[in-house]
């Protein structure tokens, strides 16, 4: 026996051309459609990587203490500022702190440096807690110090190459006057680790005669609330915070422009492929206007006829959605490339991730876009009355 | 036919006034008739005269502009009440059979599927070997799996048949059902109308140009301006 929903398919197959046109156009946009959406999923996945990357969330500094390494070379190291480093200890005590270091800038001058003298950056770091901060940290030569107080150094990549330093060689502190063994040279980061010279904490305050730090680098737990933590830094005396989540933010500021010029785009396509549909059904209903006259003398209901016309737009969104997705699926690598091209800062990672429910959300809105769109049609065959359409043909 | 038969359709004053413009056409004119259970009337005359338009308020496919029309004693129209579409849609599937010049099978759709199609929308009981019972009365055993472009133009007309009685309605309307067969296929369904209304008592209300068509019914009336005479 036939069914409402066979009668349905066989008349899509009818004008071939006609209805893989009109798939092509739902498919193209279920494509896009879901790989903005697994864009703008991924996007924020990859830029919190990044960020993770960055080593601490937060930085607690004595306040005046320049917390950038530039600004500290600038002010040839007289502007430092200490803070406890019991402040340490206090800090951990705190319910969303899930990693802690410290850390002592120190900036000394160089009168080999260049043509007449320059500032070399120092930063004392304990090596039970500090490259756990720095996971990404790779290599070149060579590792971390062996303790806390050993009388050595690891380079940055930079400063490796400015000093012709190689693993095993020594390296004087200019001022001081201490030799220190070179232990490990790092692969370069594009950051400005890659000009620091590390320096386990405690020698390093020996050499300054110091038994402060001038900063303190803080990991957020995962999901914990960074501005709740922020603000209980606040409270704390002559301290001043620095947090990653803002330099995040402008970030997503930058790209949020970008995410609404191919948003904007997604809707026009999701609107070509609804016209299209409209066109198609309702093209295919004027047409069969006798026909859908002689099923209402058969006993068919309005609703039948609206059905049977929404069945066919349901058909075709479901086919093209599934398609669409499939594509997308298949390409996501090539899309990943292009939103790369399109993006002012592209982090690494896949920034396209398209999962189970995402193409099951995508193809339930182009269904629904599609089943809105044959609402017109199916309304307009429901209300064919036999009479008209069969006069109309005679 | 026998004067006990029931009268199945009865018409009073049936009319119907086309409006176009400020001009109005009365293209039925008061016409009063009945038709018994198993009697095959067919109507003649010009064209213009209205005939299609009768036989389509007879078969519930258009309101009237005034007067009553009976449905096995049934009030359908009257009073000046217009029925919706669903509820002419519901008489319709309960009594009537229909067939036309143009026969209107789907071309998607295989002729045994041509025949099913209304059981997709609505099934009286105990209807579903009629499908292969009918097409095998009308010869087309050998073509159930053609599609309506392979065959010719009496077979289309014969599926059409096969499909109006899938259902089993009471009555068949029939208009014009050879305007487009030539002579000897018009003869053809000629003749399986007339057996129908022999055999199984079907009523047939037909219109028909072909004089020898209609005189295949017991019985004639002739259309002239929207009025009925008995011939
Ligand atoms: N929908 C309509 N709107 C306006 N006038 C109509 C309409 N349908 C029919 N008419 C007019 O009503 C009159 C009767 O038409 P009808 O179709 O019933 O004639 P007919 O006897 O079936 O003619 P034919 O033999 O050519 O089929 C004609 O004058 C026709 O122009
Ligand atoms: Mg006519």
């Amino acid at each position: 026996m036939i069914t409402p929903f066979q009668v349905a398919c066989k008349n899509l197959l009818r004008k071939k051309v006609r209805t893989l046109l009109t798939l092509v156009g739902i498919m193209l946009s279920t494509w896009v459609l879901v790989s903005l959406f697994g864009f703008n999923r991924g996007y924020e996945k990859a830029l919190n990587r990044d960020i993770e990357n960055m080593g601490y969330q937060l930085m607690v500094m004595a306040k005046g203490c320049p917390y950038e390494a530039a600004t500290m070379m600038l002010q040839g190291g007289t502007g430092l500022r200490y803070m406890e480093q019991s402040m340490v200890n206090d800090i951990m005590e705190e319910a969303e702190v899930d990693k802690i270091t410290p850390i002592l800038m120190q900036a000394f001058f160089d009168p080999n440096k260049g043509e007449s003298g320059g500032i070399a950056g120092y930063f004392g770091v304990d090596p039970d807690s500090y490259p756990a901060m720095k996971p990404f940290f790779r290599f070149r030569s060579g590792g971390w110090f062996r303790d806390n107080s050993a009388a050595e150094v690891v380079m940055g990549y930079e400063a490796a190459e400015l000093e012709q330093r190689e693993v095993g060689d020594m390296t004087l502190v200019p001022e001081k006057n201490v030799q220190l063994k070179v232990v490990g040279i790092l692969e370069r980061t594009g950051t400005q680790d890659d000009g620091t010279i590390f320096v386990p904490l405690k020698t390093l305050q020996r050499i300054a005669e110091i038994d402060k730090i001038t900063t303190i680098g803080i990991k957020v737990k995962k999901d914990a609330d960074i501005t709740k933590l922020e603000n209980k830094l606040y409270q704390l005396k002559d301290v001043q915070v620095v947090s990653f989540s803002q330099v995040k933010q402008t970030i997503m500021k930058l790209i949020s422009t970008a995410r609404v010029m191919v948003l904007s785009i997604a809707i026009v396509a999701i609107l070509i492929a609804m016209a299209g549909v409209v066109n198609t059904v309702l093209m295919s209903v004027l047409e069969r206007m006798p026909e859908i006259g002689i099923l209402k003398t058969m006993g068919a209901m309005p609703g039948d006829i609206f059905r049977l016309v929404w069945t066919e737009t349901l058909i075709l969104c479901g086919i093209g959605g599934v398609a669409g997705i499939g594509f997308a699926l298949l390409f996501a690598r090539g899309t990943d490339l292009l939103v790369r091209r399109i993006l002012p800062y592209a982090p690494s990672g896949g920034l396209v991730v398209i999962d189970g429910g995402l193409a099951l959300l995508t193809l339930g809105s182009i269904v629904a876009a599609g089943l809105l769109s044959g609402l017109y049609p199916a309304w307009k065959a429901g209300r064919v009355r036999p009479l008209e359409s069969i006069r109309r043909d005679g | 036919m026998t004067t006990e038969s029931k009268v199945v359709l009865e018409a009073r004053d049936l009319t119907r006034v086309y409006r176009r413009g400020s001009e109005e056409i009365r293209a039925v004119d008061g016409v009063s008739l009945a038709i018994r259970r198993g009697e095959f009337v067919s109507f003649m005359g010009p064209s213009g005269s209205g005939k299609t338009t009768l036989v389509n308020l007879l078969g519930c496919l258009d309101n009237p502009s005034a007067g009553e029309l009976d449905l096995a004693g049934r009030g359908i129209f009257g009073g000046g009440k217009k029925l919706d579409e669903r509820a002419l849609t519901r008489v319709r599937r309960e009594v009537f059979g229909y067939i036309f010049q143009n026969f209107y099978l789907i071309p998607t759709l295989t002729v045994r599927e041509n025949v099913a199609l209304p059981l997709a929308f609505y099934r009286k009981p105990g209807v579903e070997a009629e499908v292969e019972r009918l097409l095998a009365m009308l010869g087309m055993e050998h073509r159930m799996d053609h599609l309506p472009v392979q065959i010719s133009g009496g077979e289309m007309q014969r599926v059409a048949i096969a499909r109006a009685l899938v259902n089993r309605p009471e009555i068949l309307l029939a208009d014009e059902p050879t305007g487009n067969l030539d002579t000897k296929r018009a003869g053809e369904i000629g003749d399986i109308l007339q057996d129908l209304n022999r055999n199984t008592g079907l009523t047939i209300v037909m219109v028909s140009h072909n004089p020898d068509l209609a005189r295949l019914g017991g019985r004639l009336v002739e259309m002239r301006d929207g009025k009925a005479h008995e011939i």
